[in-house]
This record gives C-alpha cells, structure tokens and sequence, in this order.
C-alpha cells in the first residue's frame, strides 16, 4: 500500500435534486499522508466524505479507496475505513468506555474492555472513563469520538469539519492527535474551512469550491501560486490565540479537567433534549 | 457481513436497553396515561356504563387500556431512532462493517423489551384494582402473542415516523391518533350504544377486533372470528409498515 493511492477520485460528481453539490470532483491521497479538503460551507465537503464512506452514492464518477470501489465494494470499504462525522458521534447516555467497548464490540475484536482502556489511557480520557458522555467537553467529545474511529485500526480515516465548534484547547488537542495518526501511518483525508487548520497539519491541500477542486498541492506549491512574496517589517504581536492559551495555561494533553465550554454546537443540541 | 447480523444486533440492542434503564422515565411516561385513563374509567365513569356483560369493568376496560400503554410505549421508539440519527452515531453505524438491518432490529427489540415491561406494569395494577382472570395458561399466552404482535406492528409504524421526523416532537406525533383509537372502539364501551356511522368505524378498526379477542381470552369465553380479523390486521399493518420502513431506512443510508 506504501506508494499506492488510498484514495483515489475521478470524477465525481452529486446532485440534490436540481442542486450539483460536486460537479467533478478529482484527486488522489496517497497512503500514509494527510489530506486536506478546504472550502467554505456548502463547497460539498461533507458530500465527498459522505460518498467515500458509502453513506451517500454519486451521481456519477469513481471513488476508490484503499483500493475498493465505494459503489460496488461497499463492505469492503466499510472495513478499511473509519468515519468521524461533523458532528461528534458519541453514544451520550453511555459512558466513555462504554462507547468505545460498544464499537470495539461491533468491529467483532476479541477483548473490547482492553481496547478501550488503551485508548482511553493514550487520549487522556482514563479519568472520564466512567462519566457519561454527555458530561465531556466539546474537546473531550471529540477525543473520544476519534478514539472510537480508530479501534480495529484502520487504515483510512475520514475526519469531517473535527474541530469546528471548539475552543481553542479543543483544536490543538484534535490537531495533535490527528498529526500522531499519520505517525502511525494511517491515511487522514480532513475537510475544514480553517486555512490555518490545513496549513498545520495537511501535507496536500485541495481546494474544493462550487462543486470543483480548484487547486491542489503541497503547501508550498498553493504559496507558489501566489505573486512573488514581497518583504515588509511589521512588528509582530502576540495573536488573540497566543494571549488566550498563555492565559488559560492548560496544554491540551491535561484537558481532562477542562469543564467549561465555549462550544456552541454542542450545547444547542443537548438542548434538542 | 450477514454474519455478523445476529452479534451486531445484539450489542445494538444492549445499548438501547441500557440507555432505557438509565432513564426509566421513559418507562414511568409510557403507563402514567394508561393507569391514568384506567382509574378514571373504573372509579368515575365506569358506574354508568353498562358494557351488557356480567364481568366487571375493570376486566371489560384492560384489553384496550394495554393497547394504549403499547401505542404511547411505541412514540419512545420513534423518539431514540430519530437521536440516533440527529446525534451523527446513526452516520457511524453506518460506515462501519455492520450489518446494516441490525441498527433498525436492535430499536425493534428494545421497543419489544420496554413495552413488555409497561404492560406487565399496567397489568400488575389492574390486578391491584381487581383484575381478575381465570384464564389458563395457553390462554395467556394467547393474551401475550397478541401483544407481542400488536407491539410489532406499531413499532414498524415507529420505525418509519423515526426515520422521516424532521423535529422531536414530529418523531412522536404519530402516536397521538394511534393512542385516541381505542376510544372509537369496543375498548371503553359496546359499540351497539354508538350512532350508526360511528359503530361502524369502530367495528371495523382494527383495535376492536383485537380488544374483543384478547377479552375473550381473558373471560374464558368462545372467541369467534374476531381473532382471525386481529391476526389481518396485524399482519396487514406489519407487512406495509416493514416494507415502508426498510424503504425509507435505504433512502437514509444511501
């Protein structure tokens, strides 16, 4: 798999009823790397995702990923492949380790308590283990939400938007761990509409706006594209960001005792309760 | 893949019965009504009502009050499916190599599991309030597969106002006229006391057939035809709300 494409897309293209959300889409992620796919909302991120992880068919084109068609090796797919959807999807009434129990259950894996108290211990999450889910922080949440992507080891990793909605903490504790999953060699295809986000972490960014990749590359390459960087001196100040880490004075690898949420996503939809 | 299905809908339905035992309200919500609408019926309304049998009213009224407890059970269901799909895990189950029939079975038999514990409950009060039966055991047992039948049925019909809800409270209000029905039924009074058009709507409903079976069973009385009308209902409403069901749970996974 090492210089074989993971994923590969020709393409694809997705209507809603007279809306074309992908008007041919193309690009390959090769094993091992992390992908970004960078565009505003309503670019049709979401979409990719969807029809890669066989939740959605396209309207036409191929999608091959880890080297099963996604139309007509849905199963396959399914087994190489783990999703971490828009919206954390974490079993709120269970408990942490149940939740990974219950996917490390589903995955069919022989001791699914073992698994889950490694993963728990390896996001930090040991002390939350046995809190509902409902009671972890926006950051927790999501933790918890890629720990369960990652039990069966999957080769493939979808992450969809995985830190929109969170405070900062929260997005350095994801970027973290999404960098540790391309150490370990999985293949990370992330969406996002934070630049910053795919700088940081992507090793190829693709543009996706209106249906269409309008650009895809290297960081290095996108910057090419640009005039000729011209010097100025301006004096540089802290960001808003810097002030407000060096302020709160947690790192995120101890962000299990953050308790507090500026998240609104996820409190609008406990509220649906 | 199809293996898996019988283990993959067991640990489905483990998570949803635990999550009713985490919140027994939903429980406690499902006979409230139920015991409700029967001391009223018995203790207020019943004195006047002349059902025509020589029982009393408390054995006259429980077939249909069970059928309540069941349709008001059934919205729970509607209710769960319809987070599971709001809260994204529904997208996660199915991107996982699953079985994929087994998330919607796992909600069927947690329905199954929640609304046999409602009904026992309601029994065990109606027995309180003197209940009594000389049926015999294959007579209950009769009682019991006309309920698990009857659950069946509605919770396919949950299944589907699960599915297509767009709000909470659009998943459960499909249950409000399956709760009314026993009222234009056999189940509080004799349908020969109703006006023309109103006893034949209620003759020909399927709750009538169904309370008229499940009394005789209880009366130990000869019990007709009604029993095979019962069993065209429930097969009737189990096959078009599977078949509706299975459909629009493939419309949602892809």
């Amino acid at each position: 798999m090492s210089t074989q494409a993971a994923i590969r897309v020709k393409g694809l293209t997705k209507s809603f009823k007279d809306v074309d959300v992908l008007r041919g889409v193309d690009f390959d992620v090769e094993a091992g790397s992390i992908f970004a796919l960078l565009g505003s909302n309503g670019a049709g991120k979401t979409t990719v995702v969807n029809i890669l992880s066989t939740l959605l068919k396209a309207g036409a084109g191929t999608a091959v990923v880890n080297g099963f068609d996604v139309a007509t090796q849905a199963a396959h797919v399914r087994e190489s492949i783990s999703l971490t959807g828009q919206f954390a999807a974490v079993d709120e009434i269970l408990t942490g380790r149940e939740n990974l129990v219950l996917v490390a259950r589903l995955r069919h894996l022989k001791n699914p308590g073992a698994i889950a108290d490694d993963l728990l211990a390896r996001f930090a999450l040991t002390d939350a283990a046995n809190r509902r889910g409902s009671t972890y922080s926006g950051g927790m949440r999501r933790r918890l939400d890629i720990a369960m992507s990652l039990i069966g080891n999957p080769p493939i990793i979808f992450l969809d938007e995985p830190t929109t909605g969170l405070d900062p903490e929260g997005r350095i504790e994801v970027w973290q761990t999404v960098k540790q999953l391309a150490g370990h060699g999985t293949t990370v295809l992330l969406t996002t509409q934070y630049l910053d986000e795919a700088e940081q972490l992507a090793d190829r960014i693709a543009i996706l706006h209106k249906g269409t990749i309008i650009q895809n590359g290297t960081l290095a390459q996108l910057k090419q594209l640009l005039p000729v960087a011209t010097v100025e001196y301006v004096e540089k100040q802290p960001s808003l960001e810097d002030v407000f880490l060096a302020l709160v004075g947690d790192t995120a690898t101890t962000g299990t005792t953050a308790e507090y949420r500026i998240d609104s996503s996820v409190t609008t939809r406990k509220d649906i309760r | 893949m199809s293996a898996h299905v019988i283990a993959d809908t067991s640990v489905l339905t483990g998570r949803s019965l635990r999550h009713i035992l985490r919140s027994p309200d939903t429980i406690i919500t499902t006979v409230v009504t139920p015991i409700a609408l029967m001391l009223l019926f018995v203790y207020v309304l019943g004195g006047a009502i002349h059902t025509g049998s020589s029982q009393s009213y408390v054995n006259y009224l429980l077939p249909g009050i069970l059928l309540i407890t069941i349709a008001s059970g059934v919205a729970y269901t509607a209710y769960r499916l319809f987070l599971d799909l709001q809260g994204g895990i529904f997208e996660r189950f199915a991107s996982m190599p699953i079985a994929r029939s087994s998330v919607l079975w796992a909600h069927v038999f947690t329905s199954l599991a929640a609304n046999v514990v409602s009904v026992t409950v309601v029994i065990g009060v109606a027995l309180i309030m003197g209940f009594r039966t000389g049926a015999s055991f294959s007579a209950w047992l009769a009682v019991a597969g006309m309920l698990i039948l009857f659950i069946l049925a509605l919770t396919w019909l949950a299944v589907i106002a699960g599915l297509s809800a767009k709000t909470v409270d659009g998943a459960s209000a499909f249950s409000y006229p399956l709760i009314f029905l026993p009222f234009i039924s056999s189940a509080f009074v004799p349908t020969s006391s109703m006006p023309g058009p109103v006893a034949w709507f209620a003759e020909n409903q399927p709750v009538t057939s169904i309370v008229n079976t499940i009394r005789a069973l209880f009366a130990q009385q000869p019990i007709g035809s009604d029993i095979w009308v019962a069993l065209g209902w429930f097969l009737g409403i189990l096959v078009v709300a599977y078949t509706f069901a299975i459909a629009s749970y493939r419309h949602k996974i892809s």
